[in-house]
């Protein structure tokens, strides 16, 4: 066989394979066995992590079972734990949070997304909602230890009290520790997951869609009302549960405004406990299995219920984009 | 002309031809398959030894797809599958215990798009060599030699260490020619290598490929037809067949194929009645 | 009023009401930033801060370098152990996951990344520290290392899958492995992405409290080894804030906002980088 001069210098290896070029493969299948070999150990690490969670709340679950649940009181003194006080707590700081955050960060979303006219904010704003999701959460929570609390306790409480105080919401002496200063804390933590979700969401609505909407006369809010929102519904939903899943969780931040007293209260005003906060402030003073057992359960009981809020979210999110139309 | 009509007849036996004409690349009844999908029905191509071949054919016809098969790209696609015998230099490369990596070392592969590695020029032309373990003073040599093979040293000779991605869309893609010719290949095969080039880079690459045929033998897709017509000395046509299956319809000399096409479909393209 | 007139008047109404709510949702960052530089800096800059450790209750001065070294250290030790090994499982969801065994990695990151960050803590201590008998750096570490590896590996798997299919043909044409292509080719190209993801994991590793709670405990002396208990910066926050003792509030303070800095220095870094990697 003929060959040129720049092939000469290069003895070409016979097509059948050599013991170098076996050795080449080998290093394929070690590589992707390394990589898979990876692959498991990471969901062996969350299976550990499961039972990590699991174990040591078993003297408490053996004691209290689902009892712990509807059991108002959180005795160390007499040993009697029950959940509910915390369980109240987080649902309600974490409720307040939402509905604070979720008209606020849909508002600011729109604006990213829609708004053209004072397009240069746009820059700045993103870049102020990515800075506070950067924000330490003690960070947030010392800032509303020593700031938010006084302004709550004498200027935000005493005006609804005067405002809505027909309401048991409401009602009450106010001294700035308690789930409206910490729902206030979860608002501030959840709305930069909340804009950032939500202004994605928008985008994607198709743009034929708006112009449509904007070229039969619609106005920019009746745009919004009838195309936007109905479109982007199912979108926004699925943010809104992240968030809530993020703020279910959320500890340090409320354990410093909570207040920390194991009560069921109506009134906003009055101090009580969430899942992660009892966890946090109590763990290293428990002694004896059943305290810890008591503190773990609790601990166990959040994870459970954030897992559940974020798989509903993310087949939510993910139906949503797995049904979006690809163009228009 | 007889000669090409029988090696069409009977790709079995293109050893039996005389003896100038020297086979380098043998493709004999090829079928490929997506998943139940078959892409490419009977495909055969007996590619000679320092010439230039062409696939050209309408978008879809299989031209790529069979391109890809001679150095086996389509392994990397999950769920696909070839068979019948493609021969290198009498070796079938479909057979399972054929060596991919040293294939690929003899039938290199330039892109649709150049696809420069994210390194500095030098180490894009060095990678191949460097992979098989070369030494350095053989690297550097080899590097200066390809690039001057593809014109470039003069161009880049004084930024070597710079990234390959401040070229030009035509410097990339005669880096990336470079970057193949760095490993000795014997076959080139070229994916539409100027589609994303201008009219001048584009001249550039032909009148390279001019070069390189004393020395390697090239198969190129084209959905250019004037450029297969300029560069090319044999050109093979191919069409989706009705169960959408990609054939090849007739192969021959450049210019039998353009100027005495044996088939109505390949006049009916050439002359542009459809595609 | 006209109809049309209610029309635009609703209009204009809306948008008062978007350039508020984003008026509303910038005002916290500002505040925020604002008060704890203004509360910080005046204890940032007292003389010990950053050298010594703390003195006594009562006995002024005394700063945070027992803090700043645990915190380096944990998040550090950290990120030996969850970079590279996130890294590798982003490397094999990219280039090899393509089927269950993948997806199911990606929906137990998914589930990761969705926890309270409090269980990383209790994770922690449930196999490092109630195992080892007391509190240590090291339990910090890997329970901070859990809580960076989906952020890690995501990053990566994204980074990769940005990286043009035709760059890896390109390298096995040339007759190379592939797995050399993949860490000769692949992943350089996505380095950005990949240093991005893993900053961005430390800086919030870096912030994070509850999980040092239960594992790092905290110690107001300087230490080293990573198997006793360490101070955090954090950790300094969280209780000299609650301390009635205005001297170390203004010391909460100053360490809140030297992990401010520290998070935004981290922050930038990654910013800056993928912008020089992109030239």
């Amino acid at each position: 066989m003929r060959r040129g001069t720049a092939a000469e210098r290069v003895i070409p290896a016979p097509l059948v394979a050599s013991s170098r070029q076996r050795r080449l493969l080998a290093g394929d299948r070690i590589f992707q066995g390394l990589a898979l070999a990876s692959a498991i150990l990471i969901l062996l690490i969350a299976a550990i992590f499961m039972v990590a969670l699991f174990l040591p709340a078993l003297p408490a679950i053996r004691r209290f079972g689902l009892g712990f649940f509807v059991t108002r009181t959180w005795d160390p003194v007499r040993q009697i734990f029950g959940a509910l006080p915390a369980l109240y707590g987080t649902l309600v700081t974490s409720a307040i949070g939402i509905v604070i955050a979720f008209p606020i960060g849909l508002g600011a979303a729109l604006f990213l997304a829609e708004e053209a006219r004072l397009g240069f904010l746009r820059g700045p704003l993103s870049f102020a909602v990515e800075l506070l999701a950067g924000i330490p959460s003690v960070v947030i929570g010392l800032w509303a230890f020593f700031i938010l609390t006084p302004l709550m306790r004498d200027n935000v409480d005493p005006f609804l009290r005067q405002t809505l105080g027909f309401l048991p919401l409401f009602q009450g002496t106010a001294n700035g520790y308690g789930y409206l200063t910490a729902g206030v804390v979860l608002a501030i933590m959840v709305l930069p997951i909340m804009v950032a979700l939500s202004r994605d969401v928008i985008r994607a609505v198709p743009r034929a869609l708006r112009e449509a909407s904007l070229a039969l006369g619609a106005t920019k809010a009746e745009t919004i009302w009838s195309v936007i929102l109905p479109y982007a519904r199912v979108g926004i939903t699925g943010a809104v549960l992240l968030s809530l899943g993020r703020a279910l969780g959320e500890t340090i931040a409320v354990t410093m405004v909570i207040g920390n007293r194991p009560v069921i209260a109506a009134s906003l005003f009055s101090s009580g406990y969430t899942l992660p906060s009892v966890l946090a402030n109590e763990f290293t003073e428990a002694v004896g299995p059943l305290y810890q057992g008591s503190l773990f359960y609790l601990g166990l009981v959040l994870v459970l219920i954030t897992i559940a809020v974020n798989v509903l979210a993310r087949v939510l999110v993910w139906r949503f984009s797995g049904s979006e139309p690809a163009s228009l | 002309m007889m000669t090409w009509a029988n090696m069409q007849a009977d790709v079995a036996a293109p050893t039996t031809h005389e003896a100038e004409i020297e086979i380098k690349l043998d493709a004999r009844h090829v079928n490929f398959f997506y998943g139940d999908f078959q892409a490419l029905q009977d495909a055969s191509l007996a590619v000679q030894a320092r010439k230039i071949t062409a696939l050209i054919g309408p978008s879809g016809c299989g031209k790529t797809t069979f391109l890809r098969i001679f150095n086996r790209m389509h392994d990397l696609t999950p769920g696909t599958r070839a068979t019948g015998e493609v021969l290198l230099d009498g070796h079938n490369v479909l057979s399972p215990d054929i060596d991919v990596i040293n294939l690929r070392r003899q039938v290199g592969m330039l892109f649709q798009r150049a696809n420069p590695f994210p390194k500095s020029i030098y180490d894009n032309v060095a990678y191949g060599p460097h992979i098989l373990g070369w030494s350095k003073q053989q690297i550097s040599e080899i590097v200066e030699e390809s690039l001057k093979d593809t014109g470039l040293w003069e161009e880049v000779k004084d930024r070597l260490q710079r990234s390959a991605l401040n070229l030009s869309g035509g410097q990339q893609q005669r880096l990336c020619l470079a970057r193949a010719l760095a490993v000795k290949p014997e076959v080139i095969l070229m994916d539409e290598p100027a589609s994303a080039l201008d009219p001048i880079a584009t001249l550039r690459i032909e009148e390279l490929m001019q070069e390189l045929k004393k020395r390697y033998t090239i198969v190129i897709v084209t959905h250019n037809m004037q450029q297969s017509a300029r560069v090319s000395d044999f050109t093979a046509f191919m069409l989706m067949n009705e169960r959408r299956a990609g054939e090849v319809i007739e192969f021959g000399p450049t210019d039998d194929i353009f100027n005495r096409p044996k088939d109505s479909r390949t006049e009916d393209y050439i002359t542009g009645r459809f595609g | 009023m006209s109809r049309l007139l209610t029309r635009v008047l609703l209009d204009r109404f809306v948008s008062a009401l978007i350039v508020l709510s984003v008026m509303l949702a910038a005002i916290p960052v500002l505040v925020l930033l604002l008060f704890v530089l203004i509360k910080g800096l005046p204890g940032m800059l007292a003389p010990g801060f950053f050298t010594s450790p703390p003195h006594p209750v009562g006995v002024p001065g005394g700063g945070v370098f027992n803090a700043i070294i645990g915190t380096l250290e944990i998040v550090g030790i950290g990120s030996l152990l969850a970079v590279p090994f996130g890294t590798l499982v982003g490397i094999f969801l990219s280039e090899y996951g393509r089927n269950r065994i993948g997806d199911t990695v990606r929906f137990v990151s998914d589930v990761l990344t969705g926890l309270p960050s409090i269980a990383f803590g209790i994770f922690g201590y449930t196999v490092l520290v109630a195992t080892l008998h007391h509190f240590s750096a090291v339990s910090a570490s890997v329970a901070l290392a859990v809580l960076m590896l989906p952020v890690v590996l995501r990053a990566t798997e994204t980074a990769l899958v940005l990286v043009p299919q035709s760059m890896r043909e390109a390298g096995l044409a040339l007759g190379a492995p592939r797995w050399r292509v993949t860490i000769e080719v692949i992943v350089p190209a996505a380095l950005g992405g990949i240093v991005t993801g893993a900053l961005l994991a430390m800086a919030r590793a870096a912030g994070e409290t509850a999980p040092l709670l239960f594992t790092a405990l905290g110690n107001d002396f300087t230490q080293v080894d990573p198997l006793q208990p360490m101070g955090a910066l954090a950790l300094t926050v969280f209780k000299n804030a609650l301390l009635p003792y205005s001297d170390l509030q203004d010391q909460a303070w100053a360490a809140a906002l030297l992990l401010v800095l520290m998070v935004a220095v981290t922050n930038i870094l990654a910013r800056v980088y993928v912008r020089r990697i992109q030239r």
